[in-house]
C-alpha cells in the first residue's frame, strides 16, 4: 500500500471542501486554494519519482482485494498524467487570481477547479472501468458548472450542447461497461486483460468499438468533435486553458489505456481504424482552424487537430510511436494551455478576442510577443522546440511502420498549423491596430497591467517548453519507458492482481 | 398555492418524515435503506413543507444554507475514510466499535460515511429544488449551482 | 423474464433515440433520460437475473449458500442512477435558464455558438 497513489485524489477533495467552507473569507480561501494546488504538484512529482524508481504502485481501497475492490494504480503513464494535471492546475489557479470575477467566486469557482483536478486524477489513477466512469462524471459535472458560470446567453447555449453530447457519451460508456461486465464478469482493468483473451475476438471487437465511440466523444475525435468548437470558446481563457489542456486528454488517456491493456486482440482492425480516425481528426481540425478569425475558436479547432497526432501514436501501436504520442501529450498540454493563457492576457489588454480588431502588440510589448511565439512555434513543430521532436518521433515511427499515408497527412497538417499560427501572429502582433497610429517604441517589455499572477504561469510554461525542446533526451527516454510499459502490460497485471489469481 | 389541508397536514407529516429518514439512515448498513434514501426522504419532507407554507418558511426551518450541508457532509465522508488511514490501515477501511449500542447497533466508520452521504443528498437536492422554486416565485436570476 | 426485460430496454432505447432527434429542448432531455434508464436496466440484465435469491449471508454462515444474485451490477446501477439523477437535474435547470434567456426551445434556432 502506498499513500502517494491516493493523495492526488484526496488532496484536491480536501482542498475543495476547505475552499467551500472558507467561502466568506477571501484571503483564507485564496491561500487554501494555492496551498492545495502547490501541495498537489509536490505530491505528483514524488509519485512520478516513486513509480520511476520502484515500479508500478497499487492501492486496494478499504483492503478489498482486486479484482473485487476498488483499485488505484499508478504506472508511469498515470503518474506522468497526474504530474501534468497538477502543473496545469497550479498554473490555472494562479492565473485565475487575476481574472476570476467576484461573482464566479461566489458560485465556488476555485472549489470547482480543485474538484475537476480530483476527477482528472481519479480517472488517471483508477484501475477499474466502472470507477473510470464515475470519475468521468465527476469531472464532467464540475466542468458543466464552470462553463456556465456567468450565465450569458452564449454560455448557456454552449454549455447545453456540451452537456447534451456528454450525457449521451456517458450513456454509451455506461452501456459499454454493462455489456463488458456481462461478457467478461469483471471490470478490473488488469483482470479484464486476462479474461478478454478467452473470449471470441468478434465480441471483443464490438465492445472495443463501443468504447471507441464513447471515449471518442470525450476526446473530441473525428467525427464526434463538433461539440467542442461549439461550446469551448464561450468560456474565459483561464478555464479554457484547463479544459483544452486536460479534459480532452482524459478521453485520450482512456483510449490509450483500454487499447493497450485489453482491446488488443484484433489490432489489425481496431488500430487501423484508430489510425484512419487520427488522420481525419488532424485534417478537419486544422481546416476548421484556418477558417476562424477569433482567437479562442481558432485554438479550439487546433485542440482537435492535436488530438489526431495523439491518436496516430496509438494507432501505429509500436513502442516508438506510443513514445512519440506520450511526448506529444506533454508538449501539447503545455503549449496549448500557454496559448490560451496568452489569449487571456491579450483580452485583458484589449478587451476582445477578435483577430481583426487586434494588432500592434509586437511593438508595444515584445515580451508578450515572445511568450506567444514560443508555444505557437512549438505547436507548429519548428526545431528545436518540443513540438518538433514530438512530431519527428511520430513521423519516424510512421515511416518505420510503413504507414506512409498518415505520415504525409501529419506533415501536411503541420504546415497548415504553422500557417494558422502565422495568421495569429500577423493579425495580433504584427499588423497595426486598426484605426490607431503606429506606435514608435515599446511601452514596456511585458504588459505590467496583466500582473505577476497572469504572466508567471505563461512564463513558466514557455520556459518548460523551451527546456524540453532543447534538452529533449531525458523526456524522450521517459516517454519510451512509458510506451514500453504500456505495450507490455504483464507487469501491470501482475502488480494489480498480485497473488490473487 | 395555499391549501389549509395541506399546510395543516404538513405540520404533522414533517416530524414523521424526518424521523423516518433517520430510521432509514440507521438501518442502512444491514437492511434496505441508507444515507441516500434517507437523505432523499428528508429532502422531500422539507420540499413538501416549502410547497405548503412557502419557500421562505422552509428556509427558516432549515436555518442554514443548504449548500452548507453539502460541504459538511462531504467533510464527514472524507473524515470517515481518513479514520481508517490514521489507524494505520488503508484508506476507507471500515473500523467498528466493539460495543453494541441500543437502537443504533454497532458504531463504525461506514455509518459515519452514510451520515455524510445523508447530508450531501439533502444539501444537493434542496439546493436544486429551492433554486427552481425561487425561479417560480420571482423571476429574479436564481442561482445555478450544483455539487 | 430476460426476454421481457430485453424488450423493455429496446423500447427505452428506441424511444430515447426518437426523442433525441426532435427539435425541442425538453424532448431532447427526455430522450437522454430514457436512454439513461435503458442503460441502467441493461447493466442490471447483464448481471444475469436470479430472482428471489438475494446475496445475503445466513445468520449462522460466513458466506451465502447456493445460487445467489450477483450484487455488483445492483451496486453499479445504484451508482449510475445517483449520478444520472445529478446530471439530469442539472441539465433540466440549465435548459430552463437557456429557455428564459433565449426565449425559444427550438434547437434549430439555438445556433449562435456554431461556427
Amino acid at each position: 500500500m502506498n499513500i502517494f497513489v491516493l493523495l492526488p485524489i484526496l488532496i484536491p477533495l480536501i482542498t475543495t471542501i476547505g475552499v467551500l467552507l472558507a467561502r466568506q473569507r477571501p484571503r483564507l480561501r485564496r491561500n487554501l486554494s494555492l496551498g492545495g494546488a502547490g501541495l498537489l504538484l509536490i505530491i505528483a512529482v514524488e509519485l512520478l519519482v516513486l513509480v520511476w524508481r520502484d515500479g508500478i504502485q497499487v492501492i486496494q481501497v478499504g483492503e478489498w482485494a482486486a479484482p473485487f475492490g476498488i483499485t488505484l494504480v499508478a504506472d508511469l503513464f498515470s503518474a506522468m498524467m497526474v504530474l501534468l494535471a497538477a502543473l496545469m492546475g497550479l498554473g490555472v489557479i494562479i492565473y485565475s487570481q487575476a481574472t476570476a470575477e467576484q461573482r464566479a467566486e461566489h458560485f465556488g469557482y476555485s472549489a470547482l477547479l480543485h474538484f475537476i483536478l480530483m476527477g482528472v486524477n481519479g480517472a488517471f489513477l483508477t484501475g477499474d472501468m466502472f470507477n473510470l466512469y464515475v470519475w468521468f462524471e465527476l469531472l464532467l459535472i464540475a466542468s458543466f458548472v464552470l462553463l456556465v458560470l456567468g450565465g450569458r446567453r452564449d454560455q448557456l447555449e454552449g454549455t447545453f450542447k456540451y452537456v447534451a453530447i456528454n450525457l449521451f457519451g456517458s450513456i454509451l460508456f455506461l452501456v459499454a461497461v454493462g455489456i463488458l461486465y456481462g461478457v467478461a464478469g469483471t471490470l478490473n482493468m488488469a483482470d479484464l486483460a486476462d479474461q478478454l483473451n478467452s473470449l471470441p475476438s468478434g465480441l471483443v471487437t464490438t465492445l472495443a468499438m463501443l468504447f471507441l465511440v464513447a471515449f471518442g466523444i470525450k476526446a473530441g475525435a473525428f467525427p464526434l468533435f463538433f461539440w467542442l468548437p461549439a461550446s469551448y470558446h464561450t468560456a474565459p481563457a483561464a478555464l479554457l486553458a484547463l479544459f483544452a489542456g486536460l479534459m480532452t486528454k482524459v478521453g485520450v488517456y482512456a483510449l490509450v489505456r483500454v487499447f493497450t491493456l485489453f482491446f488488443t486482440q484484433d489490432t489489425g482492425y481496431t488500430h487501423t481504424l484508430i489510425l484512419i480516425i487520427a488522420g481525419f481528426t488532424m485534417v478537419t481540425g486544422v481546416l476548421g482552424a484556418v477558417a476562424q478569425t477569433e482567437f479562442r475558436k481558432l485554438l479550439s479547432f487546433h485542440i482537435i487537430s492535436q488530438i489526431g497526432y495523439l491518436l496516430m501514436g496509438l494507432g501505429l501501436f509500436t513502442t516508438a510511436a506510443l513514445g512519440g504520442a506520450v511526448y506529444f501529450m506533454v508538449h501539447v498540454i503545455l503549449a496549448k494551455s500557454a496559448l490560451f493563457l496568452v489569449g487571456g492576457i491579450i483580452y485583458k489588454l484589449r478587451g476582445t478576442y477578435n483577430l481583426k480588431q487586434l494588432g500592434g502588440l509586437s511593438i508595444l510589448y515584445p515580451g508578450l510577443a515572445l511568450l506567444f511565439l514560443i508555444p505557437a512555434l512549438s505547436l507548429a513543430g519548428i526545431p528545436p522546440l518540443s513540438g518538433f521532436w514530438a512530431k519527428f518521433a511520430l513521423v519516424q515511427a510512421g515511416l518505420a511502420a510503413e504507414q506512409y499515408v498518415i505520415v504525409a497527412v501529419s506533415l501536411g497538417v503541420s504546415l497548415l498549423t504553422l500557417f494558422s499560427m502565422t495568421k495569429i501572429w500577423a493579425e495580433v502582433f504584427w499588423k497595426d491596430q486598426p484605426g490607431k497610429e503606429t506606435p514608435v517604441q515599446a511601452i514596456s517589455f511585458i504588459p505590467h497591467q496583466a500582473g505577476v499572477s497572469m504572466l508567471l504561469p505563461v512564463g513558466v510554461l514557455a520556459a518548460i517548453l523551451v527546456v524540453i525542446g532543447l534538452l529533449a533526451e531525458p523526456l524522450v527516454n521517459l516517454s519510451l519507458l512509458v510506451a514500453g510499459q504500456l505495450l507490455n502490460p504483464a507487469d501491470y497485471i501482475e502488480t494489480v492482481l498480485g497473488g490473487v489469481l | 398555492m395555499h391549501s389549509m389541508i395541506l399546510s395543516t397536514a404538513t405540520r404533522y407529516l414533517l416530524p414523521l418524515l424526518l424521523m423516518f429518514s433517520i430510521f432509514l439512515l440507521l438501518r442502512g448498513h444491514n437492511e434496505p435503506g441508507g444515507g441516500f434514501t434517507g437523505g432523499l426522504v428528508a429532502a422531500a419532507a422539507l420540499v413538501l413543507y416549502g410547497l405548503a407554507l412557502g419557500l421562505r418558511s422552509a428556509r427558516q426551518l432549515l436555518g442554514i444554507d443548504p449548500r452548507m450541508l453539502i460541504y459538511v457532509g462531504l467533510l464527514t465522508a472524507v473524515v470517515s475514510g481518513l479514520l481508517g488511514l490514521l489507524s494505520g490501515q488503508v484508506f476507507m477501511t471500515g473500523l467498528w466499535s466493539t460495543q453494541t449500542l441500543p437502537v443504533i447497533g454497532k458504531l463504525g466508520t461506514p455509518l459515519l460515511f452514510d451520515v455524510g452521504v445523508y447530508l450531501v443528498v439533502i444539501g444537493v437536492t434542496l439546493t436544486i429544488i429551492f433554486a427552481l422554486m425561487e425561479n417560480e416565485t420571482d423571476s429574479k436570476t436564481g442561482s445555478l449551482k450544483e455539487e | 423474464m430476460e426476454i421481457v426485460l430485453a424488450l423493455v430496454i429496446g423500447g427505452l432505447f428506441a424511444g430515447g433515440v426518437y426523442m433525441l432527434l426532435r427539435r425541442n429542448l425538453v424532448k431532447l432531455l427526455v430522450g437522454l433520460i430514457l436512454l439513461g434508464h435503458g442503460a441502467n436496466l441493461l447493466i442490471f440484465l447483464m448481471g444475469r437475473l436470479i430472482p428471489g435469491r438475494p446475496p445475503l449471508v445466513p445468520v449462522d454462515a460466513t458466506h451465502p449458500v447456493g445460487l445467489f444474485a450477483d450484487p455488483l451490477p445492483q451496486a453499479l446501477v445504484l451508482t449510475a442512477i445517483v449520478i444520472g439523477f445529478g446530471l439530469q437535474a442539472f441539465a433540466l435547470v440549465l435548459a430552463r435558464r437557456l429557455y428564459q434567456s433565449a426565449h425559444t426551445d427550438d434547437l434549430d434556432q439555438l445556433r449562435t455558438t456554431e461556427t
